[in-house]
C-alpha cells in the first residue's frame, strides 16, 4: 500500500516517540529519517522496529520520519502503525 | 596494579604523582595513618590600623603575586550563579598566569566559559567534586592536560590536609564581608546561606580574598569566614545572577514515577528498625530523594517520631521540618534554596558546619558518621550495588560525586532511590559506567518496580519482606527491565584516562576513559 495524506502519530514527551509520514511517488521506496535521545544505544533496534512495522503493513514508498525520546518497543510499533494508518486514509480507530 | 573492585589503576601519572589503590569502605581510613603535610598556613602579619580592602579583584590577585602552575581555589556557594570563578580566571589569564590548577568544590553550568582556559592549556588541573555541560564534556573527550580528579566533598577536605591540594590562592565570594574580611553567606541581596566548604579553603590557602557585592559596616554579625584567615578584602558590583544563586523555596516534585519511588523509600526506613526517635537524616535535593522526606515528614507525625538532626544540601523542606519539632537541629554545610538563608541566619538550631565537620573522613567527628538514614540518587546502579553519579550515557561527565560516598559509608541505612529505566536507558546494570559509591557501603535500592536488598544485609530483607514491600532480586529485576528495553549498545571509549574518581579516603577508585562520540 502507498501512503496518500501527510500523518503523524506520537508527542515529543520522554518515554514516547513522534512519528510522521509523507507520502511519496510509487516506486521511490522507503525512507525512514530517525533521531533519537538513544541513538548511540538504540539505533540498530529503533530501524529493525519501525521497518518490521512497514515490512508487515507491506509499505514500500514512503518518508517516515521519526523523532524519538526513548519509548519502549511496544510504544514505537504502535505509533508507526497508528501513523501508517492515518496516512493511508484507515481513520478508524486511531483518532 | 589492581583495586579492590578490579579497576586496573596505573601507579603513576604524570602531573598527578603516585596513585593508590581503593582496597574497601574503611580499609585505609582505619589502618593507615595519615600524614598532615597542610595544617597551617603560612604565618603572616599585618600591622595595626592598615587596611585590607583593595579597589578591585585585579589589584588583590596581584597582592598575592600569582605564578605559573599555582592552585587557586573557590566555592560552589553560588551554584549556577557564580560570576566570581570565572572573573578571577579571566584576570589571571589576563596577567599572563598559565599552568594553572583549579581546585573548586565543584563545578556548575555557570562555568561553561572556562573551556577555552582548558583549551589553551592556561588551566592544566581540575580538583572538584562535579564537572557538568560543556566543560565536562571537553573533559570527558580529553582536552584537559592532566587527568581531572574527582573527589568526594569530605575527600576534598582530606586533600587539603594531605597536601595533594596545595591552595596557593583562594577567591572566596560572600554575599555580605566587612572591611576586615570576616564574611557570610546567610545575609545581604546575593544571600546563599552556608559557607561549609569555603571555611576549608579559608582555612588553609596560602592567600585569602574575600569578594563581595555586600560591603557592610564592621563588625559583619555574624560570619562564617573570621578575619584572621583573610588577606584581601575586595568589593564588586555583583558576586553572580541572584536568582540563579538561590530562588525561592524547593518544590516537592509532581512526578508521578518519583513520588511512587519516594513513598516506596519512607516504607522502607519506616521498618528498618531505625525508625524512632533520635534518628539523625540526611536527604538529597533531587526530584525521588527530596520527595522521601515528604512521606517522612508524614509518617515521623502520624507515629509522633522525634528526629534528632538532619544534616547536609540544606532544603527550605528541611527548614520547615525542623521548625515543626520533627528533629532538634539541622547541620548545614551548604544550603539549596532563598529560604534556608534566614534559618541560617535567625535559628540556633540551624547550626552551619564546615566540610571538615560534615564528611572529612579523617578526622575524629564527621557528621556523617553519625548519620543513620541517608537517601541519595543514583545515574547507575549495578547488581554489585555500587553507584554511578559521575558520567552519563555515553560515557560523558555529566554529574557529581558530591557528598554521596561519604554518607553512604557513614550512614547505617543507605537508600538509593531511581527509577528502573529512564527514557529507555536501563539503569541497572551489571557494572556500572563509574563507580563513586562502593555497593560495600549501600545498603537499598529502590525503584518503582522493586526494593533491591544488599545481601550482606539478610535482616534487613526480613524485615522489609514482612513490612509487605516488595523485596526483588536485583538480577532479578535487572532481566525484567532489561526485557522491556532491550540491552543498549556499548559506549564508544577511547584508552585514554580523562578522569580519577578518588574514593573519600583519598585511594582511586574508578577512571574514566575518553568518550569518542558524545552523540
Amino acid at each position: 500500500m502507498t501512503p496518500k495524506f501527510k500523518a503523524q502519530a506520537g508527542t515529543f514527551e520522554s518515554s514516547d516517540i513522534m512519528v510522521l509520514i509523507e507520502p511519496v511517488a510509487e516506486g521511490s521506496g522507503r525512507q525512514v529519517d530517525i533521531s533519537s535521545t538513544v541513538m548511540l544505544q538504540f539505533e540498530e533496534d529503533l530501524k529493525a522496529c519501525i521497518n518490521q512495522v512497514l515490512d508487515v503493513m507491506e509499505i514500500e514508498n514512503v518518508h517516515l520520519i521519526a523523532k524519538d525520546k526513548g519509548a519502549l518497543t511496544p510504544t514505537i510499533k504502535a505509533r508507526v502503525e497508528t501513523a501508517v494508518k492515518r496516512s493511508l486514509g484507515i481513520q478508524e480507530g486511531t483518532l | 596494579m589492581k583495586n579492590a573492585l578490579g579497576v586496573e589503576i596505573p601507579e603513576y601519572i604524570e602531573g598527578i604523582g603516585e596513585l593508590q589503590p581503593y582496597q574497601g569502605v574503611w580499609k585505609s581510613i582505619i589502618e593507615d595513618e595519615v600524614p598532615a603535610t597542610n595544617i597551617s598556613r603560612t604565618l603572616k602579619a599585618k600591622k595595626a590600623h592598615t587596611s585590607k580592602v583593595c579597589s578591585s579583584l585585579e589589584e588583590a590577585i596581584k597582592k598575592c603575586k600569582p605564578f605559573d602552575g599555582m592552585t587557586v581555589t573557590c566555592h560552589h556557594h553560588l551554584r549556577g550563579g557564580d560570576g566570581v570563578l570565572m572573573q578571577a580566571i579571566d584576570i589571571l589569564d589576563k596577567m599572563g598566569i598559565k599552568d594553572i590548577t583549579l581546585a573548586s568544590s565543584s563545578l556548575t553550568s555557570a562555568h561553561d566559559g572556562l573551556v577555552p582556559y582548558v583549551e589553551k592549556g592556561m588551566i592544566t588541573k581540575i580538583f572538584t567534586s562535579g564537572i557538568r555541560g560543556a566543560l565536562g564534556d571537553i573533559v570527558s573527550t580529553g582536552k584537559l592536560k592532566y587527568p581531572a580528579i574527582i573527589h568526594s566533598h569530605g575527600g576534598r577536605v582530606r586533600d587539603f590536609l594531605t597536601g595533594r591540594i596545595k591552595p596557593d590562592l583562594s577567591v572566596l565570594a560572600a554575599s555580605a564581608a566587612d572591611e576586615e574580611g570576616n564574611a557570610t553567606g546567610s545575609h545581604g541581596p546575593s544571600a546563599f546561606g552556608s559557607m561549609g566548604y569555603a571555611d576549608i579553603d579559608a582555612r588553609y590557602s596560602k592567600n585569602v580574598i574575600i569578594v563581595t557585592d555586600n560591603m557592610v559596616e564592621y563588625p559583619c554579625v555574624p560570619s562564617t569566614i573570621r578575619q584572621h584567615f583573610v588577606d584581601h578584602v575586595v568589593k564588586i558590583d555583583s558576586i553572580g545572577d541572584a536568582s540563579k544563586i538561590a530562588s525561592g523555596t524547593t518544590r516537592i516534585t509532581s512526578s508521578p514515577m518519583d513520588l511512587r519511588i519516594a513513598r516506596i523509600a519512607a516504607t522502607v526506613i519506616e521498618h528498618s528498625g531505625l525508625f524512632k526517635d533520635g534518628m539523625s537524616f540526611q536527604v538529597g535535593a533531587g526530584g525521588a530523594s527530596l520527595a522521601v522526606a515528604k512521606f517522612l515528614r508524614e509518617d515521623m507525625k502520624r507515629k509522633s517520631i522525634q528526629g534528632s538532626f538532619m544534616i547536609g544540601g540544606v532544603t527550605s523542606y528541611g527548614v520547615d521540618m525542623l521548625e515543626e519539632g520533627l528533629f532538634k537541629a539541622i547541620f548545614d554545610v551548604q544550603s539549596f534554596d532563598a529560604a534556608v538563608s534566614s534559618s541560617v541566619l535567625n535559628n540556633p538550631k540551624h547550626v552551619e558546619i564546615s566540610c571538615d565537620q560534615y564528611a572529612n573522613p579523617n578526622n575524629c567527628g564527621a557528621m556523617t558518621n553519625k548519620l543513620d538514614v541517608v537517601v541519595l540518587g543514583a545515574l547507575e546502579v549495578d547488581v554489585d550495588f555500587n553507584v554511578n553519579v559521575i558520567t552519563g550515557s555515553s560515557g560523558e561527565i555529566r554529574g557529581a560525586s558530591g557528598g554521596h560516598s561519604d554518607t553512604a559509608s557513614g550512614a547505617n541505612l543507605s537508600v538509593i532511590v531511581c527509577p528502573s529505566f529512564r527514557g529507555r536507558l536501563p539503569i541497572i546494570m551489571d557494572r556500572v559506567h563509574t563507580v563513586v559509591t562502593p555497593g560495600e557501603s549501600v545498603d537499598v535500592i529502590v525503584t518503582e518496580r522493586g526494593v533491591c536488598v544488599n545481601p550482606a544485609k539478610p535482616n534487613l530483607a526480613a524485615a522489609l519482606k514482612k513490612a509487605g514491600l516488595k523485596v526483588v532480586d536485583i538480577r532479578d529485576l535487572k532481566k525484567e527491565v532489561d526485557s522491556m528495553t532491550g540491552i543498549p549498545a556499548a559506549k564508544e571509549l577511547g584508552d585514554k584516562i580523562v578522569a580519577l574518581v578518588e574514593y573519600r579516603d583519598g585511594t582511586i577508585i574508578d577512571v574514566i576513559k575518553n568518550v569518542t562520540n558524545l552523540g
